[in-house]
């Protein structure tokens, strides 16, 4: 549907990706872990190697939790929009096929938060 | 000898009749259209405006006279309430994070409130609704006025009040009520009506103005309270305007209908979400509770606004269908609001803080099949964290919706351990969403929410810091930009409750007011 007005109505996204000066948005949510509010919105480059937004930021946003020092990365299920996905940890953003405010999130099996509660 | 007759008093209804309807014309050189450029492009169909009808028959020379009493009376009981130190009274200084909340959140709504009505009122070709709105600007203006005057008591005593217009515009989570009603009054004049006429202030006042009132009663804030019973009469008079747009716009053409029915149910859903913040105040921010959030939903909403659709069956509405997600949310929507301002509590210009185990249980009675099972174990290990010196301060931004600006909180309706995540491919960029119905209401009006100006967002794209502020260099710390940016003082607006100069204020000032120290 389009919009009802009195004229012409057309005005630029405001979160459009040349907004970001080279970054893009990237949001990630770990399931069962509600300790957590909301998934974290990143600015990452797209150059960036997911292997190191794993070790900084996302340790940095989510090394709180008593779960996350235990994670297994190679056991980790990893989800794009919801569809299951693999991420190579050594190529880039780009090259793992991220784009400008994809929403990723990552289920830890056998860590379901604070005493199972999925907090 | 000539008798002098007396001129003939006009009754009410004459009377009414001369000072509304009377002061209307007909243009004779200008167009209708061209005067009243607004009305038609909504797709309303208005055949007699003259069916209005106004319950009230106030004019404005009533309106002036009776406004004015009542405000004698206000600040009369404000006077005697700050002279005798009134502030001191109130339950504990807990309280008065729910008074912050109201002034940064609620207390600017009044004003826009009041641009929109005028603005509503002067694009009716109609004299009868005009003269309703132009009445219900001026009271949303006085609102706005006895609101602050009723506050600023508080600012001399307590943080976090002293720029509330200012962190309206730009602290994140204001961002929530702002943008709902930036969305209201740049709809058509039709949309406003329904949006905030109707659907906020019939549909749902209740749920705001009843807590906070009920909430400062019992709280022994005699300021806030006396502002709204003040108010009250005005608010009964907003109720009533409502009810009779809605009435008179179905009325008029059975065209009308459908372009209501989905006004119903975008603005009951938005109105639902920004009151996450009173669901969250009721249940956490009075230290006397006066009901849980559930139940108030249960009375205001289930059965009172369930007898009122049953009312409007008769035209065709029907009850908006996002009644049934949030019956869904009610056992979580407090405790899952209340988690995110503890986790973001260094960014907000209130305090939170851990319910002590009195409150847990009172919250595990009031929520029976949520609160033990999802919520306790989460706040139990925040408060053993807290107590260890390692309170939690979540310096991490979440992600928004793009339609209601929450963060993306709220879990799948009927699964509270999953978030809901929902979006959307619009012209070559992503949207998300935090439920079906802000989904739905963006996919209906896309060019309209993707200028979002979402905080998180704005934050990133380096639009949040104080002017001259340079981000590039080395050791920038964002989070202290971006409060500086808020006019927020870190360490002394923010933070846990606990170690804030409010609770110790008011333990000393109360220790001297009550104890010979």
């Amino acid at each position: 549907m389009a919009v009802a007005a009195v004229s012409k109505y057309e005005f630029a996204p405001a979160d459009s990706q040349d907004k970001f000066h080279g970054a893009q948005l990237l949001y990630i949510g770990w399931e069962d872990h509600l300790l957590f509010c909301a998934p974290f919105a990143f600015p990452f480059p797209p150059t960036m190697r997911f292997g190191d937004v794993v070790d900084g930021p996302m340790q940095a946003a989510f090394g709180y939790h008593p779960d996350y020092a235990q994670i297994d990365w190679a056991k980790v299920e990893w989800f794009k929009s919801g569809k299951p996905v693999a991420f190579d940890f050594d190529k880039s953003l780009a090259e793992n096929g991220l784009k400008h405010k994809d929403v990723i999130r990552f289920r830890t099996p056998g860590l379901n938060g604070i005493k199972g509660s999925c907090s | 000898m000539d008798m002098q007759v007396a001129k003939k008093k006009l009754g009410l209804k004459e009377r009414y009749a001369v000072m509304t309807r009377g002061l209307d014309w007909q243009p004779s050189y200008q167009k209708m259209e061209d005067i009243y450029p607004y009305i038609a492009y909504e797709g309303i169909k208005i055949h007699d405006w003259d069916k209005w009808e106004d319950p009230f028959r106030l004019t404005m020379d009533a309106y002036w006279k009776y406004q004015a009493e009542k405000e004698r009376k206000l600040y009369s009981v404000l006077d005697a309430y700050i002279q005798s130190n009134g502030h001191l009274n109130v339950t504990d200084a807990r309280y008065l994070n729910t008074v912050k909340l109201f002034l940064s959140g609620i207390s600017p709504l009044e004003y826009v409130a009041h641009r929109g009505f005028a603005h509503a009122g002067r694009q009716f070709p109609g004299p009868g609704p005009r003269v309703a709105c132009l009445m219900q600007s001026l009271d949303e203006i006085r609102h706005a006025q006895t609101q602050i005057h009723a506050i600023s008591n508080y600012n001399k005593y307590y943080n976090g009040m002293h720029d509330f217009h200012h962190a309206h515009d730009r602290v994140w989570f204001l961002s929530v009520p702002k943008s709902f009603f930036d969305d209201a009054i740049t709809a058509g004049p039709f949309e406003f009506m329904v949006s905030i006429g109707f659907s906020f202030e019939y549909v749902l006042t209740n749920l705001l103005f009843v807590p906070f009132v009920s909430g400062a009663a019992y709280n022994g804030d005699m300021g806030t309270m006396t502002f709204g019973f003040s108010a009250q009469s005005d608010e009964a008079r907003h109720m009533t305007l409502g009810l009779e747009v809605i009435k008179f716009i179905l009325e008029q053409d059975p065209a009308n209908v459908p372009i209501v029915q989905r006004w119903i149910d975008k603005w009951t859903w938005r109105g639902y979400r920004v009151l996450t913040l009173v669901a969250m105040m009721m249940d956490y921010m009075l230290p006397k509770r006066t009901m849980s959030w559930k139940e108030a939903w249960e009375v205001y909403f289930e059965e009172n606004g369930g007898a009122l659709f049953k009312d409007l069956a008769r035209y065709g509405i029907t009850m908006p269908k996002c009644a049934e997600q949030i019956a869904l949310e009610k056992d979580h929507l407090s405790h899952q609001a209340w988690s995110t301002f503890y986790n973001y509590a260094a960014a907000a210009n209130f305090h939170t803080w851990m319910p002590d185990e009195d409150e847990m249980a009172w919250l595990a009675a009031k929520y029976p099949n949520s609160f033990n099972k999802h919520y306790r174990p989460r706040y139990e290990f925040w408060r053993e964290q807290a107590a260890k010196g390692n309170r939690f301060y979540n310096k991490t931004l979440p992600m928004l919706c793009q339609t209601c600006q929450i963060p993306m909180i709220f879990t799948e309706p009927g699964d509270p351990t999953k978030i809901c995540y929902r979006e959307v491919d619009y012209k070559g960029d992503k949207y998300h969403f935090c439920s079906d119905h802000c989904k739905e209401i963006f996919e209906h009006e896309p060019e309209k929410y993707v200028q979002a100006w979402l905080p998180v967002h704005q934050i990133y794209q380096g639009n949040c810091f104080p002017e001259g502020t340079d981000p590039t260099v080395e050791g920038f710390d964002p989070l202290a930009a971006v409060l500086k940016y808020y006019n927020v003082e870190h360490g002394r607006d923010n933070l846990d409750f606990d170690i804030s100069e409010d609770k110790k204020n008011f333990a000393e000032w109360r220790g001297q007011a009550t104890k010979n120290i």
